[in-house]
């Protein structure tokens, strides 16, 4: 277990390492210089030079890498062009938005999928199953943008029991934090739950097909005890996975709806950043979104352990 | 009174007839034999008693263990009969466990699931029967895992399971057909000491006619979901009336016959090889410990020979075959195909491949369900530098398919349509598209029921013939390779422990791995049909 641990743990390091080069590297390539768009057109060269100097673009590519990697390492993030504030302070703000999203919508669309997918697969071929599955089948096709406009419509606008965008911050209390979060969470968590739920189902479909499902049986099991004791556990591998991936997306794709909901999050703050050539928010947010994406499934990898003995033993 | 009594049971899945009136008794204490080959409906009478029916099934007829009428009892009685009066031991064991549950836990939830006992009473009692069946607790601790246990060691896990509660009716279906001879024939006692022990009733199940032949009391004999036969076991099988019956037992023992007598110049030869694998120990060094999967094996095979390689699972007869077929990296020796490596330069030699092919086990696994049959035979075209196009590739594969005893319409069908018997014989006709000289058939038959590996066999023995064929046969099974082979090699642990001509190495075998294994194979009384 320790040793299936530590070779994560190296791999994660690696990742992290190889993501910082390729960020780096890509940002480096995209035309446009950050000194000559905050300067204007007309801006002397010298002026130009002086700017660079300042933000650090002068010096060869692996002072510059190694400056901005070293920085990482102690939480320095360097300074923002645009807004003249540090880059950690900036994304820090705009984490404790998008973070609370993410984990919002995962729990939504979990406690959604779970019951869901187990009520359909134990009732397979029923009308609760069809039911079920064209429901999922429709909150896959739903664009989620479109079904976040259309809740502002009913429950901001026409009920008003939800504001319509904006976030006043968590001094105003938990409540009304949440209260601002909850229809951007449920926009984001339609398509994850439909997708969890088809997941889950068909996953706890074939462990109900298993042969040691008909050896539980044959002991005295009933079809309900043989699937919560025996199905369940085994039908976790593939929805764990599906989940590290939905929540690296929540994380990383609320971009669109963050900007439906005038919510102060790190997608609108890279979308900013790219239109305005801060390529130094750009890499630490890409940065940080590749290391959570990463961690994330580094305890995906940790949770399969958990789950199966299989890999506990594995050398 | 009878324990189990079965009385013109009747089942259709979906307005699907599956038994027809079948009738059949167990009594305490004995074992009936229940024979049948795939599709004869054995396994279903087997779930019918324990009502264990997929859905739509429609069953009629009567079905009493000891004097309680199943088919009347509501699912909530029948979870209490099932586990508690009926254990149930079936055909896999690899996956007959929850991979996530220790064995203690699993077969303590026999007991936990039909008694009000604490849980570490049911964990001494799962100990227990772990131990009845050969399992002791200091070598194999209840907090083992059912993937560290070999095949063997899974099946007696779900022996246990079944006995935990001594019930009074044991059902095993196909218990040993997944397992070497050795194995299953521990299995075999284990259960025979089990029933005797107990006064258990035990139905078992099995294509085998052999495997049954050595244990049961009473036999039933089984086709499309009917009865053919039925009586005591000695009786029956001495005086067996049906013409089914009698065929079955004639292609159980069945003999090829052929021709053409041996060269004496050899075709393939296999000189002093060595495959060893490296496995990795991680710690904070790294140590590399070596495996020898072929340990210094040298052998020849003569042009119009049947060869055959016996040995149980891991004895490296898949690492040799992959290694003739110059798949594997050899770490000392050499194998030539007619004085050609068959691997030069870290790849197999096309010019030798061309002239060996192989016939795998699993008709089902090894073709492309999307592909169809003419596209599946003609595969080894790959091999030539100039493969047949058009009319002359046409006229190949009407000539491979008829010569495997199909017919040209059944080029332009998918793998699915075929039966078991039938694949296999499309198998064939791909090896033989290109005319090799060797070829190598893996556990070829092994997957057939009897009657139909009885004509694969003749079917093979015909080719061998009519196209001067060498084969290298190898399998588990040794009455197999004693019907079809002339010589036979015995491998254990990579190492060729004995080497003959097949008659002398079974009649009279010289290394006691042999005696083992032929020991350990059941046959059918020597005095029948």
């Amino acid at each position: 277990m320790l040793q299936y641990f530590l070779k994560r743990l190296l791999s994660l390091g690696l990742s992290l390492v190889a993501a910082s080069i390729v960020i780096f590297l890509a940002l480096e390539v995209v035309p446009g210089d950050p000194a000559a768009y905050m300067l204007g057109i007309n801006a002397q060269e010298d002026t130009l030079n002086a700017l660079r100097e300042q933000l650090g673009l002068n010096g060869t590519i692996l002072q510059r890498y190694l400056s901005w990697a070293g920085g990482l390492l102690v939480g320095d993030f360097g300074t923002s062009y645009t807004y003249r504030i540090p880059v950690a302070e900036l994304i820090g703000e705009r984490l404790w938005v998008s973070l609370p999203l993410a984990l919002y919508a995962l729990t939504l669309s979990t406690m959604i999928a779970f019951p869901a997918g187990i009520w359909a697969a134990s009732r397979r071929g029923s009308y609760v199953d069809t039911g079920v599955m064209g429901v999922t089948q429709l909150g896959v096709a739903i664009p989620n943008f479109w079904f976040a406009m259309l809740m502002v419509l009913v429950f901001a606008i026409n009920l008003r029991w939800f504001s319509a965008g904006g976030f006043p911050g968590w001094d105003e209390g938990v409540l009304a934090g949440l209260k601002a979060l909850t229809l951007p969470a449920v926009a984001l968590a339609l398509p994850q739950a439909s997708i969890l739920t088809r997941v889950m189902r068909s996953s706890l479909l074939d462990t109900l097909g298993e042969d040691f499902i008909r050896s539980a049986r044959a002991k005295g099991l009933s079809r309900g005890q043989a699937m919560w004791r025996h199905a369940l556990r085994n039908a976790l591998i593939p929805v764990l996975t599906i989940m590290g991936l939905q929540f690296s997306f929540l994380l990383a794709g609320a971009i669109i709806i963050e900007n439906v909901f005038y919510l102060p999050g790190l997608g609108r703050l890279v979308f900013q950043a790219i239109s305005s050539r801060d390529l130094i928010v750009v890499e630490s947010v890409v940065m940080l979104l590749v290391f959570a994406v990463i961690l994330v499934n580094f305890s995906v990898d940790l949770a399969y352990a958990l789950v199966d003995p299989r890999l506990r033993s594995r050398r | 009174m009878s324990l189990l009594v079965v009385d013109n049971l009747s089942l259709s899945i979906h307005g699907t007839p599956i038994l027809k009136d079948v009738s059949m008794k167990v009594d305490p204490g004995r074992i009936l034999g229940v024979i049948g080959e795939s599709g004869s409906g054995k396994s279903m009478t087997a779930f019918s008693v324990l009502h264990l029916l997929p859905n739509g099934a429609d069953l009629s007829g009567s079905i009493s263990l000891a004097g309680q009428d199943i088919l009347s009892c509501s699912e909530q009685q029948l979870c209490g009969i099932r586990g508690r009066d009926v254990g149930m031991v079936f055909q896999e064991p690899m996956t007959a466990l929850n991979p996530l549950q220790t064995i203690g836990a699993q077969v303590a939830e026999t007991i936990l699931i039909h008694e009000r006992v604490p849980k570490s009473e049911a964990l001494a009692r799962a100990a227990e029967a772990l131990r009845r069946a050969e399992l002791p607790e200091e070598k194999f601790p209840l907090s083992r895992y059912p993937h560290e246990l070999s095949g063997g060691q899974r099946q007696r896990v779900v022996i246990a399971m079944a006995i935990a509660l001594r019930p009074k009716l044991l059902i095993a279906d196909e218990p040993t057909t997944a397992l070497d001879v050795t194995t299953q024939a521990q299995i075999l006692a284990l259960l025979k000491r089990l029933v005797a022990e107990d006064g258990m009733g035990l139905m078992l199940i099995s294509h085998d006619l052999a495997v049954v032949a050595d244990l049961a009391d009473d036999l039933v004999i089984m086709r499309s979901g009917e009865i053919v036969e039925s009586g005591a076991a000695q009786h029956l099988f001495r005086n067996m009336r049906h013409p089914y019956s009698r065929a079955l037992l004639e292609a159980s023992g069945h003999v090829p016959e052929r021709a053409t007598p041996a060269r004496t110049m050899p075709l393939l030869r296999v000189q002093n090889v060595v495959r060893e694998y490296e496995s990795h120990v991680h710690g904070w060094w790294r140590r590399t410990n070596r495996f020898r999967a072929v340990d210094d094996v040298s052998f020849e095979i003569r042009k119009g020979e049947s060869l055959g390689l016996v040995g149980e699972s891991g004895c490296g007869k898949s690492t040799l075959t992959r290694a003739i077929l110059g798949l594997e990296e050899l770490q000392g020796g050499e194998i030539q195909l007619d004085g050609k490596p068959v691997a030069s330069d870290h790849k197999a030699n096309r010019d030798v491949c061309r002239r060996m092919q192989v016939v795998f086990q699993d008709p089902y696994g090894s073709f492309n369900p999307r592909w169809r049959v003419d596209r599946l035979i003609t595969e080894p075209f790959h091999l030539l530098d100039d493969p047949p196009r058009g009319s002359v590739r046409e006229a190949a594969i009407v000539d491979a398919l008829e010569s495997v005893g199909m017919t040209a319409d059944d080029s332009d069908k998918y793998i699915h349509e075929f039966s078991g018997g039938q694949r296999q014989r499309i198998a064939i006709a791909r090896a033989l598209i290109i005319r090799p000289e060797l070829i190598i058939l893996d556990e070829a038959v092994s997957a057939l029921d009897v009657s139909v590996r009885a004509q694969v066999l003749d079917l093979l023995a015909d080719l061998g013939d009519r196209f001067g064929l060498t084969y290298l046969f190898i399998s588990h099974d040794l009455s197999v390779v004693r019907s079809i082979t002339e010589r036979v090699l015995v491998m254990k642990s990579g190492r060729i422990v004995e080497e003959g001509p097949t008659d002398r190495v079974f009649d009279r075998p010289q290394h006691d791995y042999t005696r083992q294994l032929v020991a350990a194979t059941p046959v059918l009384p020597a005095d029948v049909a």
